[in-house]
């Protein structure tokens, strides 16, 4: 077993390659501008420091979401075609679900990333592999709490998520480790499409406006 | 020829996602998946739509393609991408797949201009561009004019629009007469029951000396026009209106084409883009090329709107030309000048 994981849905550009036992490779960079950039270039540097070549991969890993879209289709986009030219399946995995198996808490807890225009996409967790509530993306103070919180959003938003913990952003280390695990138990994984919580901003325009005094 | 390079390419600069497939000159497949129709009740296209609806084509349309073209994934020998000018996310997620199937198949990127692959594309149709031409590229995003020495190395500015592309203009007119987006079809098609001379419109830039265009007084001038009908209670003659808004398009763009023609020195004039599809447009430029003796090409309505074949054309020229590939951390560049065939 050989997997390519990567997250592209917070402002970390993460990938790593783990053959089922253990992470061969990583590299992540902190650049919420420039996913296009980042991925592919750093997708050939983690397989060529794993010592593998792409033709040895059997599978690759997505976080989905929920993120800013236009970073977050950066990796969907990538892993579908990764998917097809190497004959490989693609899955997906909710992003917030990496952080929250990389917390390894065994309690209940929140995880909540930048959701952009005030607001957090977060998700409730009774430990960490059981979510059961969300994903949602809403105003932080809708939806505060004194549990531990992962993520971003308890960095940006101490006073709706006191208790910050755990990571700030998902790695692909933790995205690869998790689909490995869920292989293996033969739990369900999600196909590589996004989850992007809103409509796309459009409004029906109303009548031409008068040009004439 | 079997010994020349299979190249496909992948277009995404505004709502078409495109797939294309040449080896050389010739053109093997041209898939294409629009969102159009998702746009048309916003009056035009909404960014995020078209971002959204190309990460849903861009697998089953590249599938499409290679069926279509009878190769598989291994037989390809470059992949090529628009890089931009277009809309920013919309060309990332093209960007993305092109550097990823690259990577896959550990072929070379090309990331290539638009208006350069919008040239690039009469070669599938018309065979190899004289050295030089002059290039009118007229679409609802572009209205440029362009000198080409070589369409792989060398393409150079003459003038564009100061103000609204001509197709916006198409577009912003059928929505005064009560017309479907998008409307250049819906004008060109109501104009062949009026007459180009029943109202004259203001032709703006017409003698300026430039090869700059202006069509935002001409669409104000139309509206204006129209209103006036309006109050004083009398029908508005849409197919009059129509047929005099477009000849004063056509007026202006085709007696700017012949003049850069004419300033250079260069005998070929080629027309592409959505609005090169027009069929005033398209008789017009004829009549006053055939006067002015020069050789009038453009490629038929599909390969003048946005597609991946015109991609995969560039890419081919460029292969053969000897350009050296793209960098797997190319950015998609919105505003890509044209100067850059590649990045």
């Amino acid at each position: 077993m050989l997997v390519l994981a990567f997250d592209t849905a917070t402002p970390a550009v993460t990938v790593a390659v783990h053959d089922g036992d253990r992470v061969l490779a990583d590299a992540t960079t902190i650049d919420a501008r420039r996913h296009g950039e980042l991925l592919v270039p750093a997708i050939g540097h983690v397989l060529s420091e794993a010592g593998a070549d792409r033709s040895d991969l059997t599978a690759i890993a997505v976080g989905t979401g929920p993120g800013p879209y236009t970073g977050l289709r950066v990796g969907l986009m990538t892993a579908q075609a990764l998917s097809t030219a190497l004959g490989v399946p693609a899955y997906g995995v909710c992003t917030l679900d990496v952080l929250a198996h990389e917390t390894g808490l065994e309690t209940q807890f929140t995880v909540a990333t930048d959701a952009r225009r005030k607001e957090v996409f977060w998700a409730r967790y009774g430990d960490a592999r059981t979510r059961f509530l969300g994903p949602s993306v809403d105003k932080p103070a809708d939806v505060a709490t004194d549990e531990p919180v992962a993520g971003a959003g308890a960095v940006l938003y101490p006073e709706a998520f006191p208790n910050a913990t755990g990571p700030e952003h998902p790695s692909a280390g933790a995205l690869a480790a998790l689909v490995v695990e869920r292989l293996r138990a033969g739990g369900e994984l999600d196909a590589p499409w996004p989850i992007y919580l809103r409509r796309p901003d459009a409004k029906v325009p109303a009548a031409p406006k008068k040009v004439s005094q | 020829m079997r010994d020349e390079p299979l190249v496909l390419g992948i277009e995404t600069s505004c709502d078409e996602t495109g797939v294309g497939i040449v080896r050389g000159h010739t053109l093997l497949a041209d898939a294409i998946a629009s969102s159009m129709e998702e746009h048309a009740r916003f009056g035009g296209v909404v960014p995020e739509v078209a971002s959204r609806a190309h990460l849903e084509a861009m697998t089953p349309v590249v599938e499409r393609a290679l069926a279509e073209a009878g190769v598989k994934f291994a037989d390809v020998d470059a992949i090529a991408v628009t890089a931009g000018p277009g809309l920013a996310g919309a060309l990332l997620v093209g960007v993305a797949a092109a550097k990823a199937y690259s990577l896959g198949l550990g072929k070379p990127l090309y990331g290539v201009n638009h208006l350069a692959a919008h040239v690039a594309v009469d070669q599938l149709e018309h065979g190899a561009l004289p050295k030089p031409c002059v290039a009118m590229l007229v679409s609802g995003g572009h209205s440029s004019l362009l000198l080409v020495p070589d369409v792989a190395t060398s393409v150079i500015s003459l003038g564009s629009t100061v103000d609204d592309a001509a197709g916006e203009a198409f577009d912003k007119v059928a929505r005064v007469l009560g017309l479907p987006f998008p409307g250049g079809p819906h004008i060109d098609r109501a104009a062949r029951e009026g007459s180009p001379e029943a109202i004259f419109f203001p032709r703006g830039k017409y003698d300026d000396g430039t090869f700059d265009f202006s069509f935002s007084g001409l669409k104000t001038a139309v509206a204006r026009w129209v209103e006036a009908r309006e109050r004083s209670g009398e029908p508005v003659p849409v197919a009059d209106v129509a047929a005099s808004f477009q000849e004063s398009v056509v007026d202006v763009l085709t007696r700017k084409a012949i003049a850069a023609c004419r300033e250079h020195g260069v005998k070929d004039l080629l027309i592409g883009g959505g609005v090169a599809a027009n069929s005033r447009l398209r008789a017009l430029a004829q009549e006053r090329c055939d006067a002015a003796g020069i050789r009038l090409r453009v490629p038929r309505p599909k390969l003048c709107t946005d597609n991946g074949a015109m991609v995969a054309a560039l890419g081919s020229e460029l292969v053969a030309a000897g350009v050296a590939p793209s960098h797997l951390d190319i950015p998609a560049d919105s505003s890509l000048p044209i100067t850059a065939v590649t990045l």
